[in-house]
């Protein structure tokens, strides 16, 4: 199919953005990118817009004890290929820019990322409790609840 | 003889061994009051009100026997086997079940209405019984316009519909019973209207002269054949089958409006729809299938093998058909059964101007 | 005013509330209320060691659970580098192939349910079981089968397969045609789901709709010819879509994929190479991320995973195709009556296990 091949795509967000963005291509059909909070919805407009990466597939929460990462993963009809984003959160400000005004798909993963780990989305149409109970009072998904076990 | 004369016999030998053993007690007053005319008159319609009802439970429990088996085949299982020759049976053990269970009534429903709703529905169900007869011998009523009877407590349904529905205090059982009601009102009229042909081909609306008429000419399936597809269409609307059934769909309002109806309220609801199947099978067999005629078997054993089959049909269509929505339901009763019953009116009115009936 | 459709509820697939508001019969919004059967999957992996996982990932959509345990074995062997040989790739191929026909035809099964047509779930039930019967010849189980490995398959297909499989997909196909009859050959059923629940391309894209829902609006991907995985793009199939975007083109399409899957098994069949069916995988994951996606029957299903050097994963996301296309659900659903919901909701296939893990 037609499209641009992980190359260009990466070479088109490195002009773009020339700062605040690492990214690669490591492997057939994936490009794996770093981003700063500050940046983030100017390269989704940006994937979205111009290199046409119209489907959001996931966007996930991992507590990395010292800090949190929000990762997301953009997938693309037009050019067949997925790209990875990866973005660092400091613990004591867990904010980041919502990406649900431009993909309907990430709304409810970010509601759900909102109430396991505790990261806050800006701008987010509807950000109220989706799996747990209402009554939930702590985030289960950080890693200081430890369940049973090791 | 009839069946006034065989129950008057039968009242009239218990009265006398009644009133013989007053006589001989000394109670002549009384005795003599019993023998009157009035009183044995009375006991006798007594008696066959009773007579007609156990054949009217009889009929609807081999109904639903004979349903559920056909379904388990049409769905390639066997359907109630075990309790009874062939499962004839199950249906009264899940009667008893039926009556052991607790009658749980929601707390904000209006009881009086909640009470009433089911009784005028079962009640004008089993008063279709009288007008049915089973044959020119075997009747209770023969009412002069004993079409227009039946009809006229076929309609008394929606009313029960909506008290019941409404009286339940729940949102799923008042938008069920709209819908019900709606349909019922809505597919009277085409029913009524293909009736009018037969009405006027056989030239009364007592039954028996509209049986006597088909066994004169022909059945009147043949002339009125569009109003025999109308009168089943809409026969399966009332009796709120599949495909019909939206008004107690369990795909989406959980029975309905009959939802909150527990116990042996719910099991004589269900057992009024059967009466009501049997009623509209009835009423087929008597104006289309040229009702208790043929050649050697008795008349009544006939009438109820053609409304057997007639009932055999009903439940191949609710094996393999699915729901039609509300709004298309009440589309077709309209634009399409209306306009169809008006053209078999037409060819009816053409049909008895020509003399050919 | 708000309807509670659920939390218990007999249309409902699984333990969900639908809340839709309605305006008399329309519905004018929606909002759908998940959660109940959230087992907290994703934390429970952090606590186990990479073949643990397996049976676990069985039970995230039990409704198709071989998809989903090869997803876990694919996303661990991304982890670790380790290359899956060519026999184990195409009987996972034939497996997968297997699992979508039987968990479309419990699809179809509830399908037919919804919309009122009972017969259709004893048919397709009695068609599901000869698959069940191959997967347990394969696998030992029915439902989780606990088969793939990181590094392979469990155990090699048991002799003779080749000769049951290919006969059971030749009465499979012909059984194909007698559903296709009784679905498509009722006007009431095409009444009842064409023009109904209609999803644009555009709105679909955006949303993430995902799979046969995607695929009915006429949109052209899937997972299997635009992010191959085992050995799919070595075997000759074609896409099926569906131009209408209404629920007949979401059940078309899932009829499409079912006879594709018998083309598919069959071509595998033919290449089946001789060879180990599973290699030893390493113990522990190295400390870097991977992420692996398939074509779920339902859509499209990633997971993603964290790896920290021990024999446990530190994070394992699980994306599941139904958690977001019920966040669709409301566009689906808007301007519609509450009659259709059955019917749209029965064209996305519902599974809760993995909506909510």
């Amino acid at each position: 199919m037609g499209g641009l091949t992980e190359e260009d795509v990466v070479e088109a967000v490195k002009k773009t953005l020339p700062e605040g963005v690492t990214i690669g291509v490591i492997g057939p059909r994936r490009i794996t990118a770093r981003s700063t909070r500050s940046v983030l919805f100017k390269l989704c407009e940006h994937l979205k817009n111009q290199l046409g990466f119209e489907h959001v597939s996931c966007v996930s929460g991992v507590d990395r004890l010292d800090h949190m990462e929000v990762v997301y993963h953009i997938s693309s009809y037009a050019n067949q290929c997925v790209i990875e984003i990866t973005v660092d959160i400091p613990n004591d400000n867990p904010e980041v820019d919502s990406i649900a005004p431009l993909w309907g798909g990430a709304n409810w993963h970010e509601r759900e990322a909102c109430e396991l780990f505790g990261i806050r989305f800006r701008n987010h149409p509807k950000m109220e409790r989706l799996l747990l109970p209402s009554d939930f009072t702590y985030y289960p998904f950080r890693k200081e609840i430890k369940l049973r076990g090791r | 003889m009839d069946l006034y004369q065989f129950t008057e016999g039968i009242v009239t030998w218990l009265v006398n061994i009644v009133n013989w053993v007053l006589n001989w007690i000394g109670l002549h007053g009384l005795a003599n009051w019993l023998g009157g005319a009035d009183v044995v008159k009375f006991l006798t319609l007594l008696g066959e009100s009773v007579v007609l009802l156990l054949i009217g439970f009889i009929v609807a429990i081999t109904m639903i026997w004979q349903e559920r088996k056909t379904l388990g085949r049409l769905m390639d299982r066997r359907g109630a086997m075990v309790v009874g020759p062939a499962g004839y049976f199950q249906n009264i053990a899940d009667g008893l079940k039926t009556l052991l269970k607790e009658y749980i009534v929601p707390d904000k429903a209006d009881r009086t209405v909640y009470d009433w709703a089911p009784v005028i529905m079962i009640g004008s169900s089993i008063l279709l019984l009288v007008a049915i007869p089973l044959s020119d011998r075997f009747y209770m009523s023969n009412l002069d316009a004993g079409l227009l009877f039946i009809f006229a407590v076929f309609s008394i349904t929606p009313f029960a519909i909506l008290l019941g529905g409404w009286a339940s205090n729940n949102k799923y059982t008042l938008i069920g019973g709209m819908r019900s009601a709606a349909q019922l009102i809505s597919y009277e009229i085409p029913l009524l209207l293909s009736l009018v042909g037969v009405v006027l081909l056989a030239g009364s609306l007592n039954i028996a002269d509209i049986v006597n008429a088909q066994s004169d000419s022909t059945w009147f399936i043949i002339p009125q054949f569009i109003g025999f597809i109308v009168f089943m269409i809409t026969i399966v609307a009332e009796v709120e089958r599949i495909p019909f059934d939206l008004p107690e769909a369990e795909a989406e309002l959980v029975e309905g409006w009959w939802t909150e109806y527990g116990g042996m309220r719910f099991g004589l609801l269900m057992l009024a729809e059967y009466f009501r199947g049997y009623a509209g099978a009835a009423v087929a067999v008597l104006l289309f299938f040229g009702g208790w005629n043929g050649p050697f078997l008795p008349a009544e054993i006939w009438f109820m093998l053609k409304v057997f089959i007639v009932f055999f049909v009903f439940i191949w269509l609710r094996g393999s058909l699915t729901r039609v929505r509300i709004d298309q339901v009440l589309n077709i009763g309209w634009k399409r059964l209306l306009p169809l019953a008006m053209v078999n009116l037409v060819i009816a009115v053409a049909v008895k101007t020509l003399g050919w009936f | 005013m708000w309807i509670n459709m659920g939390p218990q509820h007999p249309m409902t697939h699984g333990l969900w509330n639908l809340r839709v508001k309605v305006d008399g019969e329309t519905i004018v919004d929606a909002e759908p209320v998940i959660g109940y059967l959230h087992r907290g999957w994703e934390k429970l992996t952090e606590n186990r060691v990479y073949p643990q996982i397996i049976p676990m990932s069985d039970r995230l959509c039990y409704g198709s659970s071989m998809t989903w345990s090869h997803l876990y074995c694919l996303t661990i062997e991304n982890l670790m580098g380790v290359q899956v040989p060519e026999r184990a790739e195409y009987i996972r191929v034939i497996v997968l192939e297997l699992q979508r026909i039987a968990s479309h035809l419990m699809w179809l099964a509830a399908y037919g349910t919804d919309l009122g047509l009972l017969t259709a779930f004893v048919y397709c039930m009695r068609e599901r079981e000869l698959f069940l019967d191959l997967l347990q010849g394969v696998t030992g189980a029915r439902m989780t089968y606990n088969y793939p490995r990181i590094g392979g398959v469990r155990n090699d297909l048991p002799p003779d397969f080749e000769r049951d499989c290919l006969r059971v997909l030749d009465y499979f196909e012909k059984k194909i045609d007698e559903y296709e009859e009784i679905f498509d050959g009722s006007d009431i059923f095409l009444m009842r789901t064409q023009d109904v629940g209609i999803l644009k391309p555009s709105d679909g894209v955006n949303l993430g709709v995902t799979g046969p829902a995607l695929r009915g609006s006429d949109v052209k991907i899937d997972l299997r010819k635009h992010d191959p995985y085992s050995v799919y793009d070595e075997l000759d199939w074609s896409i099926c879509t569906h131009p209408d975007c209404d629920c007949y083109a979401r059940y078309r399409v899932r009829m499409d994929e079912m006879r594709m899957s018998c083309h598919i098994v069959r071509e595998a069949f033919k290449k089946l190479p001789p060879g180990p069916f599973r290699v030893k995988a390493p113990r522990n994951g190295p400390r870097k991320t991977a992420f692996a996606r398939v074509e779920d029957p339902r859509g499209e299903a990633l997971m993603y995973v964290v790896g920290d050097g021990t024999d446990r994963p530190y994070r394992l996301k699980v994306r599941s195709p139904i958690f977001v296309i019920v966040s669709a659900v409301p566009v689906m659903l808007r301007g519609y009556k509450v009659a259709d919901v059955p019917s749209i909701m029965g064209s996305v296939d519902m599974c809760l296990g993995e909506t909510d893990r």
